[in-house]
């Protein structure tokens, strides 16, 4: 995805890509950590030990295994209702990578195609354009994203739309200020003068010179959206009971917070090493695409 | 100067009036109009319905309807309430002082935290040091907060005991609203334990709420220090025999804390954002948990006025942070 197609002769730009990144430890930590939890979704079905959805009577609220009272096939415990908690947040993981890959493909699509036209085009079109993301920007994200849910109903496809509305406007400034930069170069003017029409040289001559930064905001939006979307369902307005996911199994969980720890501490958890796992990666994204900082 | 303070202001025209008709439409989006909203679960004759509607102005075309609401914010009128009856602003106003404090003592938490172990991150760059404040600061970056804040509830209210659950100061102080910052009230009523009790109920709060600024200032810090510490002019200051302190704290940091500044005024955003979910979960009485509320309880009229209430703040604020950056960088101004 990252790698600029360049003469064979080496080190070619996936080489080069990767020399760079994998130089940054935590960015292959994070890449190691990112790829166990897509396994985990990908195989939840295989991998949970119990079913997500299966209320066991007999073992309400039992502590994790390597606690007093815990049993062992229970390993992170149970909740309120008996179900597996580790099995819940197996499932889990695929709600917030679902979340984070429909999120990230909305506002990048959508923001690079308004940046690329305001940032192509200037003038009155720019100005409009702009001016409607200063709009956006004018609200705090969660309160914007909040409001629009509760607009649209509470649910997860409407939590996934607003959260790539608030997400646009930084997609849409970043494309707009590289293109802007690049629309300006030699080989720009080149390739107009060659005759290349307007489409060509938005969408094959400027845009896959100005990926670089947005690959990295990219990565920086797939966690804030699973940060959000969590946010949301803890907030009661994201994904529904009983769905498995972490910020509403943090909600469900609130009210045992002093007598059941485990109920409230892995589901955040698990979206911490999530979150951190990704940022990781867009760090050591950001240390192998950005130019600026590479050393040599 | 005046142009360029002017030229922010024509900006933010178009702005206010667009989100001004997203606040105006959101109401009118909801299934169901603001008469049925109202009445709620009674049942209503088409009658009364009809003459509700016509008594609210909401029989008429939709842009006199909205010139009336614009008319109407720029009078000050904000709505009232459905459920309360009370004027939105009124609320706002009351409730505001406890969002300014809780996200003022965060950020101040923040700042002077950030900066300084961003700039020791900088100059001890690749030691365990720089990278276990890097690791933490990543770490605070990726929190969710409300999950943390339940953490930090779990421990220190729960395991040890050592501070409140929710809300702002003890029940058995009471005194007047001065200023509505209860640090300072609690210091002007003179009561002995009042300030000691606020801060207690404010201590968990504002470390949830400083978490991420601080991660994303000391962030920043670090990286324009990096930035700073590589150019000319430092070099020549340590190379003339400058102790290293002077040149990091007078020369290079001053230089670097130009794009820190920006950083800290884009925290606005963040900040209220972060009181939406710090407020809910230690019943803070401040905005973020009124919208929250005001969402659940279906008062549309609140959201809608609060909607416009909080971007007006953070238009202002971005307005400040604008002008501030401009006479610091005279380069902005032109």
């Amino acid at each position: 995805m990252a790698a600029v197609e360049t003469p064979k002769n080496p080190p070619t730009g996936l080489a080069e890509f990767w020399f760079y990144f994998s130089r940054n430890k935590g960015a292959v930590i994070g890449l190691v950590v990112f790829v166990v939890i897509l396994f985990l979704a990908v195989f939840a079905g295989v991998v949970a030990p119990h079913d997500p959805a299966i209320q066991d009577r007999a073992v309400l609220l039992l502590p994790p295994a390597f606690s007093e009272g815990g049993q062992a096939s229970y390993l992170l415990g149970t909740d309120a209702v008996g179900r597996d908690i580790l099995s819940r947040l197996i499932y889990g993981a695929r709600f917030s990578l679902f979340i984070g890959v429909i999120v990230v493909t909305l506002s990048v699509i959508s923001g690079v195609l308004v940046g690329l036209i305001a940032g192509y085009f200037r003038g009155r079109v720019d100005t409009v354009i702009m001016r409607v993301m200063d709009i956006i920007l004018a609200f705090p994200s969660l309160l914007l994203a909040l409001v629009l849910v509760a607009v649209l109903g509470p649910g997860l496809v409407n939590a996934m739309i607003a959260i790539s509305l608030v997400n646009l406007p930084h997609f849409v400034r970043l494309t707009r200020a590289a293109v802007m930069t690049e629309r300006a170069k030699d080989y720009v003017i080149a390739s107009k003068v060659a005759g290349a029409g307007t489409l060509r040289l938005m969408f094959l001559t400027i845009l896959p010179n100005c990926l670089a930064p947005l690959i990295v905001q990219a990565t920086l939006a797939f966690s804030a959206a699973i940060l959000d979307a969590a946010a949301l369902g803890f907030l009661g307005m994201g994904a529904q009971p009983p769905t498995p996911e972490w910020g509403t199994m943090l909600a469900e969980a609130r009210e045992f917070i002093q007598r059941a720890w485990w109920v409230v501490t892995f589901p955040g958890l698990a979206i911490l090493i999530t979150v951190l796992a990704i940022n990781l990666m867009g760090d050591g994204l950001r240390d192998a695409l950005d130019p600026k900082l590479k050393r040599s | 100067m005046f142009r360029f303070i002017f030229g922010r202001l024509a900006v933010l025209i178009p702005t206010f009036i667009g989100v001004s008709i997203i606040a105006f439409s959101f109401i009118r989006l909801l299934p169901g109009d603001p008469v049925m909203l109202m009445s709620g679960e009674r049942v209503m004759s088409p009658e009364r319905h009809t003459e509700l509607m016509h008594q609210l102005g909401l029989d008429r075309p939709m842009y006199v309807q909205y010139f009336d609401y614009l008319t109407g914010l720029l009078q000050g009128d904000f709505g009232s309430s459905i459920v309360t009856k009370r004027p939105v602003l009124e609320d706002f106003v009351n409730l505001f002082p406890a969002t300014l404090e809780l996200s003022l003592c965060a950020i101040i938490v923040a700042v002077a935290l950030g900066i300084p172990a961003g700039v020791l991150a900088a100059v001890k760059r690749g030691t365990w040091f720089d990278q276990s404040i890097m690791g933490v600061a990543l770490i605070g970056y990726s929190m969710p907060i409300f999950w943390w804040g339940l953490l930090l509830i779990i421990f220190f209210s729960g395991y040890l005991g050592w501070t409140p659950v929710s809300g702002r100061i003890s029940l058995m102080y009471f005194f007047p609203q001065v200023t509505g910052f209860m640090l300072i009230d609690s210091l002007i009523s003179g009561q002995a334990g009042a300030f000691k009790s606020a801060l207690t109920y404010l201590i968990l709060p504002t470390t949830v709420l400083a978490t991420i600024p601080l991660a994303v200032i000391a962030r920043q810090t670090r990286s324009a220090m990096l930035e700073v510490l590589s150019e000319d002019y430092v070099r020549t200051a340590r190379a003339k025999g400058m102790p290293p302190f002077r040149v990091i704290g007078i020369h290079a940091l001053r230089n670097a804390l130009i794009p820190v500044i920006t950083t800290i005024g884009l925290q606005v955003g963040v900040l209220l954002a972060g009181a939406i979910l710090t407020e809910t979960i230690f019943s803070w009485p401040g905005i973020g948990k009124w919208m929250v509320d005001s969402v659940f309880k279906r008062d549309y009229a609140v959201v809608q006025g609060g909607l416009m209430l909080i971007a007006a703040v953070i238009m202002l604020v971005n307005l400040v942070v604008d002008v501030l950056y401009g006479l610091v960088n005279p380069r902005i101004r032109h």
